[in-house]
Parts: C-alpha cells; structure tokens; sequence
C-alpha cells in the first residue's frame, strides 16, 4: 500500500510498525517534557550564580526537585475563564504552541537514524511548525478581551511574524550547501569539512539565525511581549493554573527546539569534526546524542547567559534590527554563498 | 486507489461553497476568505491532475496561485484598512457612494 | 482501500469547515476554521505526493495569510460588527444562482478526457526528492513566469504600503 508517500507493509507488519512509531513518540515526548522541567531549574540556578545568589535551595538536595513542585502547584491552581472572554477560543489558544514546537521535535534527528519521520522537507516542517506559534500569541491576546493583552498580542505576533523572515532566509544558505531539506542529510553533508560543520562558512547564518531564534522564543533581550514592567505579563496576563504553564512550557521546548535546529544546522548535529576523530579515534566509540546533548545545552546555556546579561530592546529598536540589519545580512548571505558555491563547487 | 473524479468532485464542492460565501456575506473580510476557498479548491484540482498525469506542470502552477493569492490579499486588505479609516465601513451595503 | 479512508475523512472534513467558514458571524473565528481547513488541504497533498506543496501550503497560507487576516480584523472594531445581520438580503438569490452553476460544473467533470501522461511517476519524484524535481523544472523551463510572480509581489508590497498608509 502507498499512503503519505511512503509505502505501508500490511497486516501483522503495519501493526508492529505502527507500535514502535508509537513507542518512540512517547519516549520523545517524554524525555522533552522532562528536559524541560529541568530547562526551567537550569535556568533558575544559572542566572542565581551569574547574580551571586544561589537559586531554588529548599526543595530537594540544592533545590533539585523544585521544578516538579512548580509542576504540581500549577497544576492544582485554579484555571480562571475572564467573565467577558471568548471562552472557547480562550481555552484553545494555550494548546496550539504547545502542540506546534512539540510536534517540530518529530523531525528532529537526536543521533543517526534515531528520528520519528525522516521527511524529506523536515526543514520547511520545521519552519511551518515555528510559524504557528503567532496563533497562540494571537489568540490568547485576542480572547482574553484585556487591553493589556491585547497589546501584548499585536506586539508578540508582529514581532514573531518579522523574525520568521530573517529566520527563514538565515537557513537558505545551510540549504544551499547542503543541497537538501531533510536534516539527517544536512548533518551529513557537514561531514565534508575537516572542521565538520557549517559554523565557519556559514558564520552570517549563524548569527542570524541566532538572533532570529532568541525573538521567535520571546527571550531576552527579545521579551517586549511579556514586558513585566510595561505590559505586566503580555499575551497570557489572564491566564492561570495549567494553562498559563502550557504557555511556559511551549517558551522551554521552542528554546530547545531552536537549539536542536542550531546544532543540526551549523554544529554538525551528532558528529564531531573529523579531524578530532582523526587525532582521537577513542572518540569515535562515544554515542552521538552525548555531542547532542552537549551542543544543545550549550546553546540552552547561551539563552541564559544573554538573558542575565543584555537589557531588553525598545520596540522600535527590535523592528528595525529584524528588517533592516539581520533581513539585508540575511540577503547578503545567500547571495554569497550560491556565487561562491557556484564558482567553487562545480 | 482513489480515483481522479472524487478529488474533481471535493474541489467543485469547495468552490461553489466559496461562490456562495462570496455572493451572501455582507463582511468584506470574509468575502475575500472566501476568494481564498475558491483558490484553494482550484489548487486540490491542480495537485490531482499533476499527481495522476504524473506531470508537474499542474504544481507549478499552484506555486504561482499561492504567489498570487498572498498579493491579492495584502492588497485586498491593505484596501480595506483604507475604507474602514475613511468610512468605518466593513460591510457592502454600508459602502454606497456611486449610487445615485 | 487505506487511502480511500484517508480521502473520506479529508473530504467530509474540508466541506464541513468551509461551510462553517462562510458561515461564522464571527470573523475570526471563521479564520480559525480556515487555519483547520488548510491543514486538511496540506493533508490531502500529502496523499498526493506533494510533501513540498504540503509544507508551502502551511508556511504560507497557515503562517503568512490567515495572520494578515487576523491582523486587520483584530485593527477593526468588531462589537457593532457581531451583532449586525450576516447574510445579504438577497441570499437566496445568490444560493440558487451558485446551485445553479454547481450542477452545470458538476456535469462537465463526467466529460473529463485522461491526456497524455508525462514523465514524473512517483518514483522518479521520490528518487530526485519532490523539491528538486519542482525546483529545476520552475527554475528553466518556467523562469519566465517564476521572475514575473517576484514582480507581482514587489507590486503588492509597495500597493499595500501605499494604501494602508496614514495620510498626513
């Protein structure tokens, strides 16, 4: 049979197949929500070192267990519905980030030949997941009936919308490199440098890309959306309880989303440059998700560390960064590397 | 297999229910909505005649559809901010200057 | 028989949603049903083989379009808006019209003549991976009317900038 594509065995195969697809989403799922709950206290502990203080200490050995009763507190809390709000819209708005950036995480090759669909397009899924965000944003800001986050609405969406461009067009270079759009393929093509991946001739990209990904996060110095001090909490201020968590959850698992595109894109994914595997060949022996992980928390750390440390953009300042610096750097770059693949390739 | 007629079929339907939407709603934004039903059935009948000619020519095509749906839309909109600035009108029978 | 199934639910789905589009008194929640709308269409592409149209289908109407759309209803006033009559006067008028048409389009589609069939057979497009095999044939064979689109584009950017624009 021929559905999707891709050609289904039938029977006892289609059931066992179907089984383990199933098997290893919820291990994913599991493992990201989880990496999640400690992005949260990682974050908490950082940014307490980088200010000389300690952080979450109470619960557990050095507060280690403090995200679970975050989890559990929100949880019980009561979830309040605004008496003039469009409920079911209300209702529906904190699910869609939630289920989009989870949902990116399908394609995401975490070491070789562990993916749950190795697509063809995985890198336009990736961006047609990450432009679904606004709707949340929107939705919420729209439902709520609350200018506060009405206001945080247009402001998140305008900016989520703009950034998605430079964001985009920051890839095209990775693209054009690699001569394709599926992601175990992009970390392999990485494998033809002796420094094994795309940071170095793809330098623009990355910042780009980088600066692109902490806006589409609404990160530091990024946050107008959620602006405490002007807008009290942006888009979710009327939210509360499981909800309101759904909104932060969708934040973390972006941010690792993001990073995971990062490391895939410009860091070699899995892999390390052949020339360490070459003077090390113990290296070699090490599984890849170790690197990944690696790679991935580094750039997790680096949200952090720009969060304690760059005071957030006025909102004039953030619009014209996003069309006038990084969209003609963005340009620029694409324009270099087709001329210089193009001279240098064939 | 599912045979070419039935897509045929499913993208008329779309499209005469965009007709209707265009001809019966009184709300310019969902007029133009309905503009976009109509393209979007044109576009499953593209896809399905590409995919069972087996030529690509009718995807091609889509390509340029969608180009030129995302214009249409922004220009129709961006109209729309104007009227609604000038008049404060977002409904057909309340925009009425060229009657006599 | 797996994809018949498919194409049912897609098509029993997408008729339903455009009904409840067209007739929402709300209009963003009609735009909420069309966001749901165009994720079957990506769907149905999919069962096409059209994994490329399917992510373009998303990006671009899902994330570009439907916002726009949300945007300017979200800038307009919609309170006096909601509680106004919804249809046109003369919608039965138009139903019948559109009836009308339907059944005469509806009996044009039995006359449908298979030509002749091209080149790009599902393994030929899954060898050469379906953004390639788009990417060359749009980049020779339709260049022309690929820089023409670019052109309509600009078009619609400096248009919409002049029109939406406050005089002062």
């Amino acid at each position: 049979m021929n559905v999707f594509g891709m050609t289904v065995p039938a029977g006892f195969e289609l059931a066992t197949s179907i089984a383990i697809i199933i098997v290893k989403i919820a291990v994913i799922v599991a493992v990201t929500m989880l990496h999640v709950l400690y992005a949260t206290y990682f974050e908490r502990k950082v940014i307490g070192h980088m200010q000389v203080r300690l952080g979450p200490m109470r619960v557990g050995y050095h507060g280690i267990l403090q995200p679970f009763a975050d989890g559990i507190k929100l949880f019980f809390k009561e979830d309040v519905v605004p008496a003039e709000a469009d409920k079911t819209v209300f209702k529906i708005a904190p699910i869609i980030p939630v289920f989009a950036t989870l949902s990116a995480v399908a394609v995401i090759p975490f070491f070789d030949g562990f993916v749950i669909a190795n697509i063809n397009v995985g890198l336009l899924y990736l961006f047609a997941m990450s432009s679904l965000a606004a709707y949340g944003v929107i939705m919420a800001g729209w439902a709520s009936n609350s200018k506060y986050s009405f206001l945080g609405g247009l402001r998140s969406s305008a900016q989520v919308i703009s950034y998605e461009v430079p964001m985009g067009l920051s890839l095209v270079g990775v693209m054009l490199l690699s001569g394709s759009l599926n992601l175990t393929e992009i970390v392999k093509a990485q494998q033809q440098y002796w420094f094994g991946m795309y940071l170095i001739p793809q330098f623009l990209g990355y910042f780009v890309f980088m600066v692109s990904a902490f806006a589409e996060t609404n990160r530091t110095p990024f946050d107008l959306p959620e602006a405490e001090s002007e807008l009290v909490a942006g888009y979710f201020v009327e939210y509360s309880g499981m909800r309101f968590a759904f909104y932060y959850a969708a934040e973390y698992i972006g941010m690792i989303v993001m990073s995971c595109v990062a490391v895939i894109c410009f860091w070699g994914g899995w892999t390390l440059p052949p020339v360490l595997v070459d003077a090390v060949p113990a290296l070699a022996a090490v599984p890849g998700i170790v690197w990944f992980l690696a790679k991935v928390y580094f750039h997790v750390f680096l949200y952090y560390w720009v969060r304690a440390t760059v005071p957030r953009y006025r909102y004039d300042q953030l619009m014209s960064l996003g069309w006038k610096v990084l969209l003609p750097l963005a340009l620029a770059n694409i324009v270099v590397t087709s001329v210089v693949k193009f001279f240098a390739g064939s | 297999m599912v045979p070419l007629s039935w897509y045929i079929g499913l993208s008329t339907v779309i499209f005469m229910i965009g007709v209707v939407g265009f001809l019966i709603r009184r709300n310019i934004i969902v007029m133009l909505m309905s503009i976009e039903l109509m393209l979007n059935s044109v576009n499953i009948s593209l896809v399905a005649f590409s995919h069972y000619l087996q030529d690509l020519r009718g995807q091609i095509l889509v390509f340029f559809i969608i180009t030129v749906a995302a214009s249409e839309t922004a220009i129709g909109l961006a109209i729309l901010v104007a009227l609604y600035k000038n008049k404060e009108a977002v409904h057909t029978n309340e925009i009425t200057e060229m009657k006599g | 028989m797996l994809p018949k199934i498919f194409f049912g639910y897609f098509a029993i789905a997408m008729v339903v949603l455009s009904l409840l589009i067209i007739t929402r008194r709300n209009p963003v929640h009609s735009v909420l049903w069309m966001l749901v709308l165009f994720f079957h269409i990506a769907g149905l592409y999919l069962l096409l083989n059209a994994e490329f149209l399917a992510a373009v289908q998303v990006i671009l109407y899902a994330g570009a379009i439907l916002v726009l759309f949300l945007f300017v209803i979200m800038m307009l006033n919609l309170k006096e808006e909601i509680s106004g009559e919804r249809f046109e006067g003369a919608w039965p008028l138009g139903v019948s019209v559109s009836a009308i048409i339907f059944v005469l389009m509806l009996l044009t589609t039995g006359d449908f003549v298979h030509g002749p069939v091209g080149k790009y057979t599902i393994e030929v497009i899954k060898s050469e991976t379906h953004a390639k095999a788009l990417g060359k044939l749009l980049y020779t064979e339709y260049l022309f009317p690929f820089e023409i689109a670019s052109l309509i584009l600009l078009i619609a950017i400096v248009g919409a900038i002049v029109l939406a624009k406050r005089r002062s």
